[in-house]
């Protein structure tokens, strides 16, 4: 299935939850959807007989700078050889994504990194936990405003 | 054998100091804390494996650092390994020594403007006797720098104290 159809049975379903798309013109055409929907729309792909979206093949936490954060999923169907990318954009201020930690399993510590590096809350994620820093570290270090403290727990960390 | 090579051909009776006997019996068999962080470390087990062979200076690889007399720094120290690495050397007998392998323990190496998460440098937690340079440093290189620990523990003295 190509990329305008994905997107038109997505948009037959789910309507107001697209918020953008760009299927055409693109490497990878992608459908932005409102951060609470996510998870509805990932199970829906994934148990669609016309999707079958099998493969969370990668998630990725963003900082687009000027406030806003976003989370990348890029999804692959085995069964039927398509791909199609997810996209959510949130604030700063209300880093709230829905989990789909419960839907593909990978993205369990996906999930835990992209919370760990730049701060996305996932809601419903089964253990959300810092997954590569220590568990007394300050701040999302791979957020474009993030200050590299002088000291962590007696040690210099600047050169 | 270097020092006792043809020494009992005519008797058995072999004079030397207590220092040289003693460093000499150190030095010849620096055991190595099994202790790879990064790249550095398949370097190292490539200084250990047949080829280079470490055994033949007297250092091979321990899993305890109870038993072991020389730490292998091989590899990127991280924040939140650091407090790890201090507390593996704090558990060492003395005396105790220190190799840093390679530009990251030595000092940051390629992390040490961006690297938020890297200690620039193992030796702003514990002591380093001997620093080798290299992105990693080939085998040759540590042997280097054991032979160059091997030099500082034969300077050593029981009786007068540690001289460097």
């Amino acid at each position: 299935m190509t990329a305008p159809e994905i997107l038109t049975i997505v948009k037959e379903r789910f309507g107001d939850a697209v918020v953008d798309a760009k299927t055409e013109g693109v490497l990878d055409p992608f459908i932005v959807v409102k951060p609470e929907t996510v998870a509805e729309i990932a199970t829906f792909l994934r148990d669609d007989e016309r999707m079958k979206f099998d493969s969370l093949m990668c998630l990725s936490g963003m900082d687009y700078t000027g406030g806003k954060l976003g989370v990348v999923y890029h999804l692959d169907s085995i069964a039927l050889t398509h791909k199609i990318t997810l996209k959510v954009q949130v604030t700063v201020d209300q880093p709230h994504v829905a989990s789909v930690a419960r839907v593909w399993h990978c993205a369990d510590w996906h999930e835990r990194e992209a919370f760990d590096l730049f701060g996305i809350v996932f809601d419903g994620h089964p253990d959300l936990r810092r997954i590569l820093l220590p568990d007394d570290w300050e701040g999302h270090p791979l957020r474009k405003d993030y200050q590299v403290p002088t000291f962590y727990n007696g040690m210099k960390v600047p050169y | 054998m270097g020092l006792l090579d043809q020494r009992f051909e005519n008797s058995n009776v072999f004079v030397t100091s207590m220092d040289a006997l003693l460093n000499w019996a150190r030095l010849s068999s620096l055991w190595g804390m099994q202790f790879g962080l990064a790249c550095c470390a398949i370097e190292m087990m490539a200084t250990g494996a047949s080829h280079y062979d470490f055994d033949r200076f007297g250092t091979f690889f321990r899993g305890s650092p109870r038993q072991s007399d020389v730490m292998i720094v091989a590899g990127t120290v991280t924040l939140k390994m650091a407090s790890r690495v201090r507390k593996l050397y704090d558990q060492m007998s003395e005396p105790r020594y220190v190799i840093s392998m390679g530009s990251c323990s030595n000092c940051g190496g390629p992390y040490w403007e961006h690297g938020y998460h890297v200690l620039k440098g193992v030796d702003r937690v514990i002591p380093v006797d001997v620093y080798v340079p290299g992105c990693p440093p080939r085998p040759e290189a540590l042997m280097e720098g054991l032979m160059k620990l091997q030099e500082k523990v034969r300077r050593e003295s029981l009786a007068k104290g540690v001289k460097v």
